[in-house]
């Protein structure tokens, strides 16, 4: 993402998007800077992506995953266990 | 070319594990409602909605501005469209939605001047560049449209734009769940909760609709991989007996939400009663403009706020975004009712639950 001025006064950047690029208002993260990854929606970027969430999130996950799969044991998974109906 | 933040979302060997992951948790029925038609699109394009345990069922939400714009809207947008002295813009979305007699793109080809824009600020920079012509923004969406249309409106006010004006259809999300929550035909159980409009608005308004209806929300991303995190979060909360909001697009979505976006969302609009297509009036569920921004309140403008319509007796949107039914199990689907010829918004919209189940071919 690159931050350049505008006639009006309001923020504006040039947003690449998978090697696309947009000018996009920015006027609602202002704390952006050029570099970072932006939600954009109709014109507008509403969010900057958080790299350490991002990460925390997979982190928290994949130790899940890998719990599960040891449970599991080397033949892996068994499949889901038969439903309770009407609980 | 590869991009970040997407890609990893996407990764196959990761979907099984959490697939494997949901399986193993789930042990009885359970019905869980995604509110967005973006995720409802993302599960049945990748086909991850088939490889879920049968046991649990999702059911698509009424997240598709499009689909729940009432049809009498659509008529007075058309009202609008066709004067001549009207320059009339709007997501790509609208152009095809049929109103009761026509839609905006047969305007276009009988000579009106309608124009999809990527964005309400392109609106704007119509209406400077052409000061003779009445522009006008067809503005409908969810919390996460609202603050871009709230912008427009408010450029458009410090630049003196006498020619521009929003045909007003904000909606709001919070209030659609108390509603199907609060339905006694309702079976869900738990919402995976629109990441999109959570960037902007944050969460804590979910909070006590949890705590209320003792459900579990979980804000949720767009991609495959959030979609099963999602879903993984929700069923663990349900098979544990917890509800609560809990956030699987933290990269994105904080509790607060975007605050400079609120602020000029409450700047311009104010929280009104909203009729939804298919499901009726909910309280305090829409957004319209300040008395102070009423300028630019197309409806008044071109006195169009008295047009009414009768919606199709055969098809059951309603019943569809609130979760009751199945696309599927509509009488019309795929035969009277297709995305050539829509009876309803769910067949139009990209975002339409009817539309992901007919181009992704799920019939009974």
């Amino acid at each position: 993402m690159q931050v350049e001025p505008n006639a009006q006064g309001m923020a504006m950047g040039t947003v690449s998007f998978a090697g696309v690029n947009k000018e996009i208002c920015l006027a609602y993260v202002p704390e952006a800077k050029v570099g970072d990854y932006v939600i954009v929606h109709v014109g507008f970027a509403i969010s900057i992506v958080s790299e350490q969430e991002a990460e925390e999130t997979f982190e928290i996950l994949r130790r899940m995953g890998e719990l599960a799969e040891l449970e599991e044991g080397p033949d892996g998974p068994a499949g889901p266990p038969p439903a309770e109906p009407g609980r | 070319m590869t991009m970040r933040f997407v890609d990893e979302y996407r990764d196959a060997d990761r979907a099984r594990q959490y697939l494997r992951l949901i399986a193993r948790t789930v042990t009885r029925p359970w019905t869980l409602m995604e509110i967005c038609g973006g995720q409802t699109h993302t599960f049945v394009k990748s086909g991850l909605d088939r490889l879920l345990p049968e046991s649990l069922t999702l059911v698509h939400g009424p997240g598709c501005p499009v689909c729940v714009t009432p049809l009498e809207l659509i008529d007075r947008a058309l009202a609008v469209a066709a004067r001549p002295e009207v320059l009339f813009t709007s997501f790509g979305d609208m152009l095809r939605v049929p109103g009761s007699a026509t839609d905006l793109l047969s305007v276009k080809a009988r000579g009106g001047d309608v124009r999809m824009v990527y964005s309400p600020l392109d609106a704007v920079k119509l209406a400077q560049r052409h000061p003779d012509r009445q522009v006008v923004f067809f503005a409908v969406g969810f919390e996460t449209t609202a603050p871009a249309n709230a912008m427009a409106v408010w450029q458009a006010d410090k630049l003196g734009l006498a020619n521009f004006s929003i045909l007003c259809s904000h909606v709001l999300v919070p209030p659609a769940m108390e509603a199907i929550l609060g339905s006694p035909a309702s079976r869900v159980q738990g919402f995976l909760a629109a990441g999109h409009v959570c960037a902007v608005m944050g969460f804590r308004e979910y909070e006590p609709i949890a705590a209320r209806h003792r459900v579990p929300i979980v804000v949720t991303g767009f991609e495959p991989l959030d979609l099963l995190q999602g879903v993984y979060l929700a069923v663990r909360a349900l098979e544990a007996g917890r509800f609560g909001v809990e956030n699987q697009y933290a990269r994105a979505v904080t509790r607060d939400g975007n605050l400079p976006a609120q602020a000029l969302m409450r700047e311009v609009f104010e929280v009104c009663d909203r009729a939804w297509r298919g499901i009726g009036v909910i309280p305090a569920s829409g957004l319209a403009l300040r008395a102070r921004y009423a300028g630019f309140d197309a409806a008044r403008r071109f006195a169009v706020g008295g047009i009414t319509a009768q919606e199709s007796p055969l098809c059951i949107a309603g019943q569809i975004m609130q979760g009751l039914k199945k696309p599927h199990e509509c009488s019309a689907f795929g035969t009277l009712c297709t995305p050539e010829h829509p009876l309803g918004a769910p067949m139009v919209s990209s975002e339409g639950a009817c539309a992901a189940y007919y181009h992704y071919a799920r019939t009974p």
